[in-house]
């Protein structure tokens, strides 16, 4: 016997359809059963469970292709378990983690791990990215088909660039036997080394190592020669300046098959939030000027910037409680997703529909995952958020087992009030409906 | 920094953690209080009661004898308890380490933390841990004050003023605390700086700090009133920031024929130790006439006796001996903020 859940006097979003209309959704079971401006217009639906929704938006849940589990190896950061219900809470419905763990995800019984703690706890669905190269150490290839085959949705090896130009070539070039997908850290390793801020007057003030901001272009202008060479996909992820944007830009308008994210921090901070020696606001890549934050919110307007992804990165208070250079880079976000993306359309930027495609149907796609619309059959994965709702972010207060969120103390607006996997409420504010 | 606006104290700041929040008059209290200290030190038995009773703790995460042995004078010819404390960071740098022993030289209860430590804004942190004031005695790259104190007195006393001088800054300004120090002190007091450095030693926009940059030292030296020398950390060279000691010489070490394009009078300083013939020849770095080196060193003990003196409250004050008593764990607080 199924199990229908009415949902009424909703305003509906569907980024992949475009649609943003008051109506209702009715799901039976796991599946999406029927939407739309005129369900339940003739009266009471027949359903086990209606939930008034009050006007907020119900939208596919969100699908953050970017977040660092501490599971396995470092647990005490951050486990399947706290980040699922860190995602609930911020209405993401599916994630892919990241393969950099301890022991790393370069294998089918690492990825096998993932998946089976993910069923136990039957929240937010987890994929995983799996290591292009074994333990991501940059030099021999892993078994990029069987890990495929066996689940893992894209390939990178997490924090660490493929710095190596011959190991990255032969891991695009063999992926593209595959049509896998290959996510770059942009960061030349070389360049990086020892730094801690963007080279600038900020990082000069405070006597802090330079990261010169050229060492995310270099790495991606090289890669998209390899890109030229193998035709394999390529995706840059969260992107933080003006050059590798422009860069970006032009090789899709050249047609090669490549892709970027960015995440918060880099169209909602600059340096300057550093402050004084601030090591949540260390992240990696570093943060950035007010130019290089103005040239991502434009990637984001015009397109260029496919997706936003948390890249969440937990870290303990040891090692974030210590000065800033010797500090671990990285911040946590998955809770702080939809409010930080919201910041785009409450500024004007983008509107309603196409801010939310940049958070579900559009990295649902670059995964090639059946995920991310409202359509009659699909999975009902939903969440229903009030976008307008004003609160300040309390890193006590999120479920990440790490409290290091660059956005501490942040006025911000919209929050999700429901997130629904496969039919069942797997969070609900009771404030809200 | 703690700042009471209300406090009519001339130094009104908790901590003294650099010279960029530092005003102007700030400045002019310390270097007036520090000429006088300067006359004490002169005296053939130079011992005060300023701080008898009270407990100073050098505590250096980073080898040093000159400023170390300078605070300890400081704080000794005050009549205050000075404990030197050596913390090798070289085997574990864990910043756990820095504030786990900030905290436990806090429950010993000092009333004044010298600290030195080789990463930037570590001072600043501890400083947030503990109730007792710190002084910033070098953090990493970042500032130096006391340095800056010196320096800028030992100018006012050959010269009579700092505004309106141009002084060039030579020599590796990216790891430089005493550059940065120097250059914030320089500015609020109305001094024209420069910087003179080959560009692997010259921080990203250096300008924004108010300095011209220059890459050719008769460019930068040409009709400077003082020439300030840095050191050059030999294991910087030989390849890796410069190709060589030879060619760093040859180009940025400070010599007679370079020096001939700034004032007939220029000073020349350096804040020690001196790498000789590397960043200066030595006959210029003995120059009687030219080289107010040793001066530097005489009036830094002064200089870090007035910043004892007026980062401590004074002995009949009622708060002075319970301060921090009742103040809330140092450890409510949390970093990364």
């Amino acid at each position: 016997m199924s199990r229908r859940v009415a949902y009424v006097n909703a305003r509906i979003v569907d980024p992949a359809s475009g649609l943003d209309a008051p109506g209702g959704l009715l799901t039976e079971d796991a599946r999406i059963a029927d939407l739309g401006p005129r369900l339940f217009a003739d009266g009471v639906p027949d359903a086990e469970t209606v939930i008034d929704c009050g006007g907020l938006v119900l939208a596919p849940g969100l699908i953050d292709m970017r977040v660092k589990i501490g599971e396995p190896g470092e647990d005490h950061k951050e486990t399947i378990a706290s980040v699922s219900e860190a995602a609930a809470a911020g209405g993401v419905t599916a994630l892919a983690c990241l393969p950099d763990t301890d022991p790393a995800i370069d294998g089918e019984p690492a990825l096998e791990f993932v998946a089976r703690r993910a069923r136990e706890i039957r929240s937010t669905k987890i994929f995983a990215c799996a290591a292009i190269t074994r333990g991501c150490a940059g030099a021999e290839l892993a078994e990029l088909g069987l890990l495929a085959e066996a689940g893992a949705v894209a390939f990178t090896d997490g924090r660490r660039a493929v710095a190596d130009s011959l190991v990255m070539r032969r891991a695009l070039g063999y992926a593209s036997a595959f049509d896998l997908l290959l996510i770059q850290h942009p960061e030349d390793p070389a360049l990086v080394r020892g730094g801690a801020a963007t080279a600038g007057a900020m990082a000069t003030r405070l006597g802090l190592p330079p990261i010169p901001r050229e060492a995310e272009v270099i790495l991606v202008e090289r890669d998209l020669r390899l890109v030229a060479a193998t035709g394999a996909r390529y995706h840059v992820a969260h992107v933080s300046t003006a050059e590798t944007i422009e860069v970006l830009r032009q090789a899709k308008r050249r047609g090669l098959p490549v892709t970027c994210d960015t995440a918060p921090p880099y169209f909602a901070l600059t340096e300057a939030d550093i402050g004084a020696y601030r090591t949540f606001a260390k992240l990696s890549p570093p943060l950035r000027g007010q130019a290089d934050r103005e040239a991502v919110v434009a990637g984001l307007v015009d397109g260029t910037i496919d997706a936003i992804a948390s890249d969440h990165q937990p870290q303990d208070q040891e090692s974030k409680r210590v000065p800033f250079a010797i500090a671990e880079p990285g911040g946590i976000g998955v809770e702080t997703l939809l409010p930080m993306a919201l910041e785009l359309v409450h500024n004007g930027h983008l509107d309603m529909a196409r801010l939310l495609a940049l958070v579900t149907c559009r990295p649902a796609d670059l995964l090639r995952l059946p995920l991310g619309r409202l359509a009659p059959g699909a999975p009902a994965d939903l969440v229903l958020f009030d976008p307008d709702i004003g609160w300040i972010v309390d890193a006590e207060a999120l479920s990440s087992k790490s409290k290091n969120s660059p956005f501490d103390g942040r006025m911000v607006q919209g929050r999700a009030r429901r997130t629904v996997v496969d039919g069942r409420t797997v969070f609900a504010d009771d404030i809200a409906a | 920094m703690t700042v009471d606006p209300s406090g009519p104290a001339p130094l009104p700041h908790r901590h003294l953690l650099g010279i960029e929040t530092l005003s102007g008059a700030e400045i002019v209290r310390i270097l007036d209080l520090a000429d006088g200290y300067v006359a004490v030190n002169r005296r053939a038995m130079p011992k005060l009661s300023r701080l008898r009773g009270r407990t100073v703790v050098n505590l250096f995460f980073e080898t040093s004898t000159r400023t170390r042995t300078s605070f300890e004078l400081a704080g000794k010819r005050l009549g205050g308890d000075v404990i030197n404390m050596s913390v090798a960071t070289s085997s574990v740098r864990k910043g756990e380490t820095l504030l786990d022993t900030a905290m436990t030289l806090n429950a010993m209860r000092p009333h004044i933390l010298v600290v030195r430590h080789p990463d930037s804004g570590a001072v600043d942190l501890l400083s947030q841990k503990v109730n007792c004031a710190v002084i910033n005695a070098g953090d990493g790259t970042h500032e130096h004050p006391t340095q800056a104190l010196l320096d800028a007195l030992t100018i006012r006393r050959r010269i009579g003023r700092l505004d309106g001088l141009t002084v060039a800054i030579c020599g590796d300004i990216q790891h430089s605390r005493v550059a940065r120090s120097n250059i914030h002190l320089l500015n609020i007091m109305g001094a024209r700086v420069r910087v003179v450095a080959p560009p692997t030693l010259l921080p990203a926009a250096v300008e924004e700090l108010g300095v011209t940059a220059y890459t050719d030292m008769k460019q930068g030296l040409a009709d400077a009133d003082i020439v300030m020398m840095l050191r050059l950390q030999i294991e910087r060279m030989s390849g890796r920031l410069v190709p060589s000691v030879r060619e760093y010489n040859h180009f940025f070490g400070l010599d007679a024929d370079k020096l001939a394009v700034a004032r007939p009078d220029a000073l020349i300083m350096h804040p020690g130790p001196m790498n000789r013939g590397v960043e200066i020849d030595t006959t210029l770095a003995d120059d009687i006439n030219r080289s107010v080196i040793l001066d530097q060193v005489e009036l830094g003990v002064a200089v870090r006796m007035a910043c004892l003196d007026l980062l401590t409250p004074p002995a009949d004050d009622p708060d002075a001996d319970t301060a921090g008593a009742a103040a809330p764990s140092p450890l409510a607080g949390e970093a990364g903020r």
